[in-house]
């Protein structure tokens, strides 16, 4: 498939891209910060994000959606990236439709996509217990029989989690704490009895929260996927979410990255444009580079996963671990260039520095893909 | 659209034929893998083949213009499509077949001359260029101008009938192989020193130039000093306008970093199976944790490097501008190179040591080799200085 966008995904493309810059810039995600806002993004630009196709990109036109596709949500997540956009897509648009997608019953996907794609129903996914990303290392159990499960357990990083209406909760049936068999996906109303959850503010002023489950009564109706063979949905609901996540970073990397320019091509100091100087220059050309290979990366994942490549993992580690590393300098760069002024508060660029971090951390991060993707090609 | 496009069937076609032709007139000899210096044809007068495989796959390709695919039929290629061409590629990549000839004739004067060359200039050179019977070097470097290279000084003088030349050329890649040269002379000696520059043909064999070679920290001598005295050059050898030949000289730096570029993206043996074989597995990772952190990050900017080498051609075949592309595949990939040899020394440990100053294939050579990756063809550093300015705008100093 040629690594170059289509007719249709410009034009989406530009699109979201005016849309995120009018609705969702950063002064917003500024405000949501300082107002201390309940919610963390604005449920009427949900709405409207949802009338896009954004809510609904990956959901199947049968089901209410757009169908775009993962190079759809790679599009918007680029424009998310480059405004900071504060939305849910990650959450619900990404990780809760490719895991109903993979392994929703039929009346799973009735009852839910329709309801995402219109923007009415928000999804998290609760599933990392620990603070580096370790996917199967799960200790929550789901015990009981004949049908009826109880749900006990700790789940950290949840994104958002505190607004989500149902969340989707990995818990082991089987096996050890560490294995990837005995995985169970199950459907949990996030009002359910024993439920408590607590929002968690992070550095990027992005949502996240802790959920403890206390007893809480679930069923074989509402298991999502095969029961002990949840890792295969899951697996496959994370690299979508690392994949997407890539290409927010991309966002950032190329926001910050342009910002940076325009301040090096009109701040003076010695008499001269500081971007005049080699030892800027250098490195900015150097970083053009380097984000130039994860526009290629990201791209290519995309379509891997579209076209559900056996081997789209291998390219989601080099996809996730090269953005982060690459928004990671270019950020840090962005903000050592602008000098004094990209340590304030007042100036914008410290919010790309935040969210490059926070955004690399999830599921997941440069060592942590770099290790799988030694692994996966055998050394 | 673009109506040189052939249709599916067509290419079909033309696959299932190229097919069937290679695999009846590729000599199995021209089949194995390269493994010295002599397996590469370049051709030229002096040129000795290796065997008599080596000549007839030469003569049979050149026959039918197929040591250059792409270039117009009247100059003796192949006047192929892009498409048509690229299935040549896989069909040869298919069979493993090497190519008929490898020259400074195809990868660099050839393109200058189809673009700036009068008829009579590419009737005269371009055949004996798809036939391999010229070889050519390339005189752009001199002693005192290397990345300035816009302050060369050979002089070219006018005489009347012809251009008197003196001065030196240094790196003159296989200066005492080749036949011809394609030249950048000063021309002007009050213009800015761009604006004075010619761009002139002539035949090594000339009165008036020696060659000395340059042993290089490898071993190897692949380049020359060059040498002029007082050496007459007839006045339809420039090419282009006289005092114009920055301009070609600039096009022709193009695909020379493309060529160089292009060396990130060879296919070598994964870093990472040296590596299982030399250092051995521990739990099923490589039991030297820190060097499987570096190996690991090298393999995945090389493939990030692979696609983004494969997205620039989609975009150009889709007609998208991809500016100053050349710098940033010549500085990547070279600078990948030189990371992959170290690397691969490093992975050696004293194995790679080996050093008999004959086995240029042996990785101690080959590691030293890397490092003038990022010194020909412009450095690295003036790579980053062209992006500076012509991808990313940012004001001159």
């Amino acid at each position: 498939m040629s690594l170059v966008l289509t007719e249709d995904q410009l034009m989406f493309r530009d699109a979201a891209k005016r849309f995120a810059a009018e609705r969702a810039p950063v002064a917003q995600l500024r405000k949501l910060r300082d107002q201390n806002d309940g919610v963390g993004f604005d449920r009427e630009v949900w709405k409207e994000m949802a009338q896009m196709g954004w809510a609904g990109v990956l959901v199947p036109e049968e089901h209410g959606g757009a169908g775009f596709g993962y190079v759809g949500a790679g599009l918007i997540a680029e424009e998310i990236g480059r405004n900071l956009s504060a939305t849910p897509v990650l959450s619900t648009a990404v990780l809760a439709v490719t895991a109903l997608l993979r392994g929703g019953s039929a009346a799973q996907k009735e009852a839910l996509l329709p309801a995402i794609a219109s923007g009415d129903l928000i999804a998290a996914l609760a599933s990392d217990e620990k603070n580096r990303h370790a996917p199967h290392s799960i200790a929550t159990r789901a015990a009981g029989g004949s049908g009826k499960f109880k749900l006990n357990g700790r789940k950290v990083y949840v994104l958002d989690g505190h607004v989500a209406d149902r969340l989707i909760v990995t818990a082991r049936t089987s096996g050890d704490v560490e294995s990837r068999d005995g995985i169970t996906l199950f459907l949990v109303d996030a009002k359910a009895s024993g439920v408590s959850i607590t929002r968690t503010p992070t550095v990027d002023t992005h949502n996240a929260a802790a959920v403890e489950l206390r007893d809480v009564t679930v069923s074989d109706s509402d298991v999502i996927g095969t029961f002990d063979k949840g890792a295969v949905v899951l697996d496959a609901v994370l690299d979508a979410g690392r994949a997407v996540l890539a290409a927010e970073l991309l966002g950032v990397a190329e926001e910050s990255f342009e910002r940076t320019l325009a301040y090096l091509r009109d701040r003076e100091q010695f008499g001269a444009k500081i971007g005049t100087f080699q030892a800027l220059q250098h490195r900015a050309a150097h970083l053009f580079c380097e984000i130039e290979l994860v526009r290629s990366v990201v791209l290519r994942t995309l379509q891997a996963l579209d076209a559900q490549e056996p081997t789209a993992s291998n390219l989601v580690c080099l996809a996730k671990g090269k953005a982060t590393d690459v928004a990671r300098i270019a950020t840090n760069e962005a903000v050592q260039m602008h000098g004094g002024i990209g340590m304030t508060d007042e100036f914008d660029i410290g919010f790309f520095m935040k969210r490059a971090r926070a955004a690399g951390e999830t599921f997941g991060d440069y060592y942590y893909h770099a290790d799988r993707f030694a692994q996966l090609a055998g050394y | 659209m673009s109506a040189q496009l052939k249709s599916v069937d067509q290419l079909e076609a033309f696959r299932r034929e190229t097919r069937a032709w290679l695999e009846a007139n590729c000599p199995a000899e021209m089949r194995q893998p390269i493994t010295e210096e002599g397996d590469v044809c370049w051709g030229g007068r002096r040129w000795k083949f290796k065997n008599d495989a080596q000549r007839v796959w030469l003569q049979r390709m050149a026959e039918r213009g197929w040591t250059v695919p792409e270039w117009p039929k009247e100059y003796g290629g192949g006047g192929l499509t892009k498409e048509e061409a690229r299935v040549l590629r896989e069909e040869m990549g298919r069979l493993a077949c090497r190519l008929p000839l490898t020259s400074f004739g195809i990868s660099m004067l050839g393109p200058a001359l189809l673009k700036y060359g009068n008829e009579q200039q590419k009737r005269e050179h371009l055949p004996k260029i798809v036939r391999g019977e010229i070889r050519w070097c390339q005189g752009y470097s001199e002693p005192g101008a290397g990345s300035d290279l816009a302050s060369l000084k050979t002089r070219a003088d006018d005489q009347g009938a012809h251009y008197v030349i003196n001065g030196s050329k240094i790196w003159t890649s296989y200066g005492d192989k080749a036949d011809w040269i394609f030249c950048l002379v000063r021309t002007d000696f009050t213009a800015k020193k761009q604006e004075g520059i010619s761009f002139l043909l002539f035949d090594m064999q000339s009165p008036g130039i020696s060659t000395r070679p340059i042993r290089l920290i490898s071993g190897y001598s692949p380049f020359t000093q060059t040498f002029f005295d007082n050496v007459q050059v007839p006045k339809e050898n420039l090419v282009g306008e006289l005092n114009k030949g920055w301009t070609i000289a600039k096009y022709l730096l193009t695909h020379e970093r493309n060529m160089i570029g292009g060396i990130g993206t060879q296919r070598q043996t994964p870093l990472s199976q040296l590596a299982i074989k030399s250092i051995g597995l521990a739990s099923g990772k490589l039991a030297e944790g820190t060097l499987r952190a570096d190996i690991a990050r090298f393999e995945m900017d090389a493939l990030a490097f692979a696609l983004t080498m494969g997205r620039v051609m989609d975009e150009a075949k889709a007609g998208n501008e991809t500016g100053a592309v050349s710098s940033m595949l010549k500085y990547y990939g070279t600078e990948l190179n030189k990371r992959r040899a170290e690397l691969a020394m490093s992975i050696a440990g004293t194995d790679g040591l080996k050093f008999d100053g004959q086995a240029q294939a042996d990785l101690a050579p080959v590691w030293l080799r890397t490092k003038a990756n990022s010194i020909e063809g412009g450095t690295s550093e003036v790579q980053l200085n062209i992006i500076a300015k012509n991808v990313l705008r940012l004001p001159g100093a």
